[in-house]
């Protein structure tokens, strides 16, 4: 398929299919790092992840609005504040739901399947009665447009380097939070030892609490940077679930690098498959490989070892 | 109760109460129109029973039966399909005697796989061994590893995710998103009549009884009891020199074995088999059908599909809002509240009136269940 | 007419009530039926429907909830705005049009359970209905079986010809052909690209495109063709293959809410659709709104019917659909082809002077709608719509500005010869 096509036509479209393969790597990371926070430490599927995506994508899609109509003067910056919204609204509603849902079935984790997947209707349905079952189009700022020319043929979306780069930051964030931080340290305690985590003062329901919403609040921030690459409706979140799923079970749940690693892993299979096959077969085998080695390996990745 | 019964005494009357209700009172109050309606139900019941035995008794939540059902499903339609585009009634396409849908994709000759389908022998076997052996090898797969409880959850999911996007992409072979429509007869039978449906409807009940009289068979065996003792406590089970594993493995292929028939029924019943059976959402909604029914129950699995599908139709013909609102909050309901559902607000309430009425009869089936009904969920 | 009127009445509200109903094209246009105005029941209804002295029952069997409410929604509207005007128009043979709304949910079975309900239930006299070919395949034999009358708004693949159905939308090669000529003829485009959802819809319209482009139009060649899984947001690699394709043309039929993530990833990658040409025939008006007009401004759409057209039955229609729906809502091709059928149904019946569904279904061929906000269209004994195919180019406003319309009506042709 390349014989028609010059030595520098392909070199450009290798360096911007690693930039796809790469900014396909941010989306996923992004995605999961909510769910895997909340499964990883609480052992909590949260069903509901998609939609509290959702939720910080019609905040952002408010905010938008909200400054058009009164500080158009402020337009081009509107979307930090819209994640930082996101990230408090998602995070706030998250915690509400785990005072009123999870915190009652911390011992049957198969249950909060059902009941967050039973949110994840209610939500739905929500957001159709509240926004409408249309399509809401979030405008952006003129430079989050377009694409960084590095050279003549080679362009790179500034979206995508924006996923980049906020994906970099919240990893980081989260990393420093869970690994260096006295807080992090409390949340690892009542991981490994609920009881005698609280044996030593640590309140592990508040840890709990927070948990969960820095979980839901870092699936708002996705949600809302998603309003630039993809849609916001009710049901958008079902688009991502398959997914991030897929990405958290695959990097063994229990640990974020698993995460980065599955994420990694399956997006650069995917993205080399989309461009010597057609995407719909591509992802068929990137689904394939991914269930095929959970066959072989079905505690993912990096698991936790874990006596059963 | 002796344990060489497989039914004991009030069991048995819970189960000609169902069997009255199923084959007497509603084929005599309803038309054929909500007659079909319930045997299209009660296909989701057949799912149901098999949550009961791998969920409820083996502690295995499974959010992939829809898989299952779609694989028994599409085996039947296909043979129905098979027998619906014959030259005759084909004679408009540009290859007369293959489906239309393959035509619609170029097409040009039947697929090898589909060929054995002309056989209704082959299709009934392949409708009880292909979801059987599906089963068998991801059980297999994730149980000889210890793999369980929420994690075995998702993965199960993950695969009802991939066989959907691997039927719609596969649209020449499988017809796509539009599914196999139009079924017609069974073996010269045409399956559309009034007179069809309601032969078919006791044909499905009959199955949905040789099912539960299975199920009963398997939670009075000595099999139930390891399988409850290994939801219970899977350490000790283990330590006492069973192999764990292969009784999950089992569990989940009956469960499977049995959405495989429902799928089948379905596509007889409603001539029509479509991907959206397969997928994750359906699959969650059958977990909800065992769970309203109670986890625990045989019969309330049964019960449990009949209620929720009855209030999703009749609410969603007035309210569609409302609906939604309700199905979300009946899995929170049913998870905070009555983690035993029907069958346990029945045992917890309704029953020991009934046995106050008439008498001091010890209520044998309660006791029964009462052990398991402290804590649905396995311990992890 | 409303002139007189306007000058009597005090408030806005009543003012646009009555651009609503002036939008009601059948009392100037339409010759009145030649019989008396109430005929009696067991004349026009011979099957047992649900027609009474007053009343004739008819079913709206759209998806509510579930992913497809994002395009149903608008299809539900526009029927409802124009049985509320036939029947503020003294409604069919003298009988009001009551409504039963049924929710498809998005969820084909359901569709299919619906559709039976309505019919051996309610004994609705037709049904406006089913958006999806899924949706539709679903219900056929349901309808072939209790012999109901479905009217179906959205184009669509073809292969297909019921005497149940009347397709008011258009056909694949009645959509695309046009276009395609048009945008080789007038920007002399010889290779092209498509991409497209995986599912029956995209891949027969891009099969019908190929055979075209290869056979039809000289010297020019098709250089990709994709397909992505519905509801996939991930676009860039097919992007890059475009870019090291080149192609004259890119040709879409991508939906849903991949539709969103393809134009803001394409946008996202630096090709301009100023410069580069793309022929859409899955984005309207409705789509817009969902992607912002400002991703996709200079793309072409091929389709028949455009928010912007400028006629005066479409100049009564819009007022009148959002006085009744709100001044935000916008019209894509699906929503006036659904509006279509309320009237289409009408006229047939009143033709037929029966609601007996083998008497409409009879007596459909012919039947033409001159109040249609499209122009003008008229049904084809193949049950499909003669109309015109136009091209229009998308603003930043989310508007459609119209460059090209066929001179004379296009026949739908669902077994193209030569195409399959």
């Amino acid at each position: 398929m390349f014989g028609d096509y010059s030595i520098g036509d392909l070199g450009s479209i290798f360096v911007m299919q690693g930039f796809a393969g790469l900014i396909l790597f941010s989306v996923y990371v992004l995605m999961a790092l909510g769910l895997a926070i909340i499964f990883g430490q609480m052992g909590v599927i949260n069903m509901a992840h998609g939609e509290f995506m959702i939720l910080g994508a019609y905040v952002t899609w408010m905010t938008s609005n909200f400054f058009q109509a009164y500080l158009p003067g402020l337009f081009a910056g509107y979307f930090f504040l819209a994640m930082i919204l996101a990230f408090i609204v998602s995070g706030a509603l998250g915690m509400l739901v785990e005072w009123a849902l999870i915190r009652h079935l911390y011992k049957r984790p198969l249950d909060t399947l059902l009941a967050t997947w039973g949110l994840s209707l209610i939500l739905q349905q929500a957001y159709r009665s509240i926004f409408g079952a249309r399509e809401v189009g979030v405008e952006l700022p003129q430079w989050m447009l377009g694409s960084l020319n590095l050279s003549d043929s080679i362009q790179i979306p500034i979206n995508g380097i924006f996923v980049m780069t906020l994906t970099l930051l919240i990893t980081a964030v989260v990393g420093y939070l869970m690994y260096k931080s006295r807080w992090g340290r409390q949340v690892r305690a009542v991981v490994q030892n609920r009881i005698m985590a609280g044996a030593v003062g640590i309140n592990t329901e508040k840890v709990d609490r927070y948990t969960f919403g820095l979980g839901c609040g870092i699936a708002g921030i996705a949600g809302s940077a998603f309003t630039m690459i993809g849609s916001t409706g009710p049901t958008s979140g079902q688009l991502y679930i398959v997914d991030t799923f897929l990405v958290v079970v695959f990097g063994g749940a229990a640990s974020l690098l698993g995460t980065i690693a599955s994420a990694f892993s399956i997006s650069q299979t995917q993205s080399t498959l989309e461009f010597f096959l057609s995407g719909s077969m591509a992802k068929v085998i990137t689904l394939l490989a991914v269930v095929g080695i959970l066959m072989l390996r079905p505690q993912g990745l990096f698991a936790l070892k874990v006596r059963k | 109760m002796t344990a060489n019964r497989f039914v004991n005494r009030s069991e048995l009357i819970g189960i000609l109460v169902l069997a009255a209700f199923l084959v007497v009172i509603l084929p005599l109050c309803l038309d054929v129109f909500r007659l079909n309606l319930v045997a299209k139900y009660l296909t989701y019941a057949f799912v149901a029973l098999g949550l009961v035995i791998c969920w409820g008794y083996g502690g295995i939540l499974s959010l992939g039966q829809g898989v299952f059902f779609g694989l028994g499903g599409y085996c039947m339609a296909m043979f129905l399909k098979l027998e619906a585009s014959s030259v005759e009634n084909t004679k408009i396409q540009s290859t007369p005697g293959i489906p239309d849908f393959m035509d619609w994709n170029q097409i040009t000759s039947l697929p090898y796989f589909w060929r054995p389908f002309h056989s209704l022998t082959f299709t009934i076997a392949a409708i009880i061994l292909v979801p059987g052996i599906f089963a068998l090898i991801i059980g297999a797969a994730m149980f000889k590893r210890r793999v369980g409880g929420t994690y075995f959850a998702i993965i199960t999911q993950a695969v009802a995710a991939i066989l959907t996007i691997l039927i719609v992409g596969q649209q020449g072979y499988t017809g796509g998103i539009n599914g196999m429509t139009d079924l017609r007869t069974l073996k010269g039978w045409d399956i559309r009549p009034d007179h069809a449906k309601i032969v078919l409807y006791f044909f499905e009940v009959g199955c949905l009884f040789a099912c539960i009289f299975i199920a009963q068979f398997i939670r009075h065996s000595k099999l139930g009891r390891i399988l409850i003792a290994m939801r219970d406590k899977e350490d000790r089970v283990r330590f006492s020199g069973y192999s764990v594993a292969n009784f999950k493995i089992f569990a989940f292929t009956v469960a499977a074995v049995f959405s495989a028939i429902g799928g089948a029924m379905f596509a007889l019943n409603v001539g029509f088999m479509s991907p959206s059976f397969v997928g994750i959402v359906p699959s969650i909604e059958m977990v909800i059908y065992t769970a309203v029914g109670g986890r625990l129950s045989i019969l309330g699995a049964v019960y449990g599909t009949l209620l929720v599908n009855f209030a999703k139709t009749s609410l969603s013909e007035s309210f569609p809002e409302l609906w939604l609102f309700g199905l979300g909050g009946l899995f929170i309901a049913v998870v905070l509240a009555f983690p035993d559902g029907i069958a346990g607000i029945w045992a917890d309430y309704v029953q020991p009136r009934i046995d106050r009425l008439v008498g001091s009869r010890k209520p044998g089936w309660v006791a029964s269940i009462d052990s398991s009904v402290a804590d649905g969920a396995p311990a992890e | 007419m409303s002139d007189e009127n306007k000058q009597g009445l005090q408030s806005a509200f009543r003012r646009k009530l009555l651009m609503g109903m002036a939008a009601i094209p059948a009392l100037t246009m339409l010759p009145r039926p030649s019989f008396a105005d109430t005929p009696a029941t067991s004349a026009i209804n011979t099957t047992g429907l649900a027609v009474t002295d007053t009343e004739v029952t008819v079913g709206i069997l759209h998806s509510a909830t579930g992913t497809m409410a994002i395009s149903e929604t608008g299809s539900i509207e526009s029927e409802k705005l124009a049985i509320a005007q036939i029947n503020e128009a003294g409604g069919i043979l003298g009988r009001k049009i009551k409504i039963i709304q049924e929710d498809g949910a998005s969820d084909w079975p359901t569709f299919a359970e619906k559709a039976k309900k309505l019919l051996v239930n309610d004994k609705v006299a037709a049904i406006m209905g089913c958006w999806t070919s899924a949706s539709r395949k679903a219900v056929l034999p349901v309808l072939e079986q209790y012999n109901g009358m479905l009217y179906y708004p959205t184009f669509y693949e073809g292969l297909e010809q019921s005497k149940n159905v009347i397709y008011t939308g258009q056909e694949a090669t009645q959509q695309i052909l046009a276009g395609l000529n048009w945008i080789n003829k007038e920007h002399g485009a010889k290779t092209f690209f498509f991409v497209g959802s995986d599912y029956i819809w995209p891949r027969t319209s891009n099969k019908i495109a190929r055979k075209h482009v290869e056979q039809h139009l000289t010297g020019c060649k098709v250089v990709g063709e994709e397909y992505y899984p519905l509801g996939n947001t991930q676009f860039n690699s097919v992007i890059n293959k475009i870019k090291l394709t080149k192609p004259d043309v890119i040709f879409t039929d991508v939906v849903g809410g991949s539709n969103v993530a393809f134009y803001k990833q394409l946008k996202a990658a630096g090709i301009d659709l100023s410069k580069q040409l793309l022929l859409t025939i899955s984005v309207t008006e409705d789509e817009i709104d969902g992607i912002g007009g400002e991703n996709i401004a200079g793309a072409y759409a091929c389709m028949k019917y455009f928010q912007s057209l400028d006629n005066p039955n479409n100049k009564l229609f819009v007022p009148a659909f959002k006085k009744m729906w709100g001044e935000k809502t916008v019209i894509g091709d699906v929503t006036q082809a659904a509006y279509l059928g309320p009237w289409l149904w009408k006229l047939t019946a009143e033709k037929a002077g029966s609601f007996d569904v083998d008497k409409i279904a009879a007596a459909s061929p012919g039947i033409e709608f001159k109040g249609a906000p499209e122009g003008y269209v008229r049904i084809h004994e193949n049950h499909h719509l003669w109309s015109k195919t136009r091209v229009g180019r998308a603003k930043l406003d989310g508007q459609f500005e119209l460059v090209f319309e066929t001179k004379d009506l296009v026949e739908p042709d669902p077994f193209p010869k030569g195409y399959q």
